[in-house]
């Protein structure tokens, strides 16, 4: 019989978990275990020479992460997973794989300003160089690539700037000078883009955000495409005899989940920003309804992007799920949906100076009734801030604007509440920032 | 070709017994990691390998031809070049089923193998597409592509 090829919202519920085979649960048990017992002194030289498949030490695996590992791989269309204990040890996790001293990574410019701290001030420590260019300008990633470079970053669809990245011209730069993709597809979720379809190598999320949904529990996840091909000569920490894991050839004994479980064996191992079981548990409650959790968060918030662009005190939106919005065209042939993050400035009035649009921005945030004032995104609540004071606040004036955060922008995270009482908060919020 | 996730379950629930053409001595490599695997999940390991008297605590042959009790399962560790005249050893000595590694794909082979009625699989390894269904691949976070409400037996 020919495998069924299951659809993500199959997927979302059943990938990576199947009945206990001790207990028979069929709901995902919580192994809350630091260690598993050996069998005998042969099974533990095995399990340390990664001879067998097995958990030691839930530092390196644990069976209830690993069915948040598998699901997210399976939503992704990618080969394997490696979980990390939020989304930026994820992120860390895949660079520190992939990157060494003497190395230079080409990101987009418009990123989360965390990752921006990240690779300009972290990395950089160690001797890791990285040229920020313009995310939706092909020629620009090409022009900046070095001899050093080892890695092309991005965001699916940056957060807060929500610019949407040509995946496939992106992927074509970085494959035609032998490296691999590696991108951020927190903010569309798997279940609104799959980046590995168009040519990504590797996806980073944080499931935090979307993927758990419920706001409750920091969580991260590293994919692999297994499409790579990691024996091009860039990449010796793939293909020669790990150092730091007596002398495996990651790529040779794991083929296409060679990078996962370089990930996991040496970088998770010694780093150790482990997801907790209990974690794993929770973001997996909330995958179960992925799929019909982002078809609601899209409505809404093209619900609300059109009540902004019509409302005269809006000086300007963007949301890519809008029919004029410049990379629209781009989003419905990578997306199935522009996903709930939107971002907007309040009109400064007649004569109104850029410092009022600010203010009134502000007013904006502190006169919401229950649209929440905090910087995460993903959340069943509808949540709003301003990220150049406070996600993008490390970052100058300059820098910000580079990551496509203006001084005005409110960004919101557009939540599960019923649109009219979504488009009631705003509303009443916008009479008093003008007021 | 079996390529789908009944016919490898039947296949790997069949096969007792493996000659591995071309099985390494050293520890790290993927062959030996396998054959290992294999070992300690009830599977008998026949090491088909001139250079080495034994491996793994069992005789090594020079050929499938001199193993002297039946073999289930043939698998190859060799070059695509190498692989049909072993196909046609694996048919003389009436193995149920030849068994191309990952990234090893003679398709002439694979047709030698079918026209003798004999299950052929190609490019895959035996050890993790055992993981794979019968349990640990899993464990280290890898897409199995298994959506089951029974448990694994």
């Amino acid at each position: 019989m020919p495998d069924r090829r299951f659809r993500p919202e199959t997927l979302a519920i059943h990938a990576g978990q199947i009945p206990d085979a001790a207990t028979g649960a069929r709901a995902l048990p919580i192994y809350q275990t630091t260690s598993f017992v050996f069998d005998s002194a042969d099974h533990a030289a095995s399990l340390f020479n990664l001879q067998t498949f097995g958990n030691v030490y839930s530092r390196l695996s644990n069976p209830t992460v690993a069915a948040l590992e598998e699901r997210v791989a399976a939503l992704e269309g990618g080969r394997a997973a490696v979980a990390a204990a939020s989304g930026m040890a994820a992120e860390a996790m895949a660079l520190m794989t992939l990157l060494q001293a003497g190395d230079h990574v080409v990101a987009a410019g418009a990123l989360y300003g965390g990752t921006v701290t990240m690779l300009a001030v972290n990395l950089r420590k160690f001797g890791i160089e990285t040229t920020f260019v313009d995310a939706t300008d092909p020629a620009a990633f090409a022009a900046a690539i070095r001899p050093s470079t080892r890695a092309v970053y991005a965001e699916t669809l940056g957060n807060p700037s929500v610019v949407v990245l040509d995946i496939a011209a992106i992927a074509d730069v970085a494959h035609a000078h032998g490296l691999p993709l590696v991108v951020d597809n927190t903010v569309p979720s798997p279940a609104l883009c799959n980046p590995i379809a168009h040519g990504a190598d590797i996806v980073v999320h944080s499931a935090t955000k979307y993927l758990a949904g419920h706001g409750t529990t920091l969580g991260g996840v590293v994919v692999e495409s297994g499409k790579f091909p990691w024996d091009n000569g860039k990449f010796p920490g793939m293909t020669e005899p790990s150092p730091g894991y007596h002398g495996v050839k990651f790529y040779e004994t794991f083929g296409d989940f060679g990078f996962s479980m370089r990930c996991r064996m040496e970088t998770l191992r010694v780093y150790g920003a482990t997801l907790s079981p209990m974690s794993a548990w929770q973001i997996l409650q909330g995958v179960e309804t992925l799929p019909l959790r982002m078809e609601r968060h899209c409505a809404n918030a093209q619900a609300v992007a059109q009540f902004l662009q019509a409302d005269k005190r809006v000086a300007w939106v963007n949301y890519p799920g809008l029919p004029d919005h410049p990379q629209h065209a781009l989003l419905m042939r990578q997306m199935s949906g522009a996903s709930g993050l939107l971002a907007f400035g309040v009109a400064a009035g007649a004569g109104g100076s850029s410092a009022t649009a600010l203010q009134r921005g502000i007013r904006f945030i502190e006169s919401a009734q229950f649209m929440s004032h905090l910087v995460n995104i993903g959340d069943t609540r509808t949540l709003i801030s301003h990220p150049a004071s406070t996600t993008h606040r490390q970052l100058d004036e300059a820098q910000q604007r580079a990551a496509g955060v203006l001084p005005d922008m409110i960004r919101i995270s557009v939540g599960l509440e019923h649109i009219d009482d979504i488009l009631w908060d705003i509303d009443q919020a916008l009479a008093a920032a003008v007021a | 070709m079996a390529d789908d996730i009944s016919s490898l379950r039947r296949i790997l629930k069949s096969c007792k017994t493996i000659a591995v053409v071309g099985l390494s001595a050293e520890w790290h490599r993927p062959s030996f990691f396998a054959a290992k695997y294999m070992q300690q999940h009830g599977y008998r390991i026949v090491p088909v390998n001139p250079k080495y008297p034994e491996i793994l605590g069992e005789t090594s042959y020079v050929r499938l031809e001199d193993i002297p009790f039946p073999v289930d399962m043939v698998d190859v560790f060799r070059r695509e070049a190498d692989v049909p005249p072993i196909a046609r050893s694996a048919v003389a000595i009436g193995a149920k089923c030849l068994w191309q590694q990952l990234g090893v794909k003679s398709a002439e082979a694979d047709a030698i193998a079918r026209a003798a009625g004999l299950e052929s699989v190609m490019d895959r390894c035996v050890k993790i597409e055992h993981a794979r269904l019968f349990g640990g691949l899993h464990w280290a976070g890898v897409n199995t592509n298994v959506v089951s409400s029974r448990r694994l037996v």
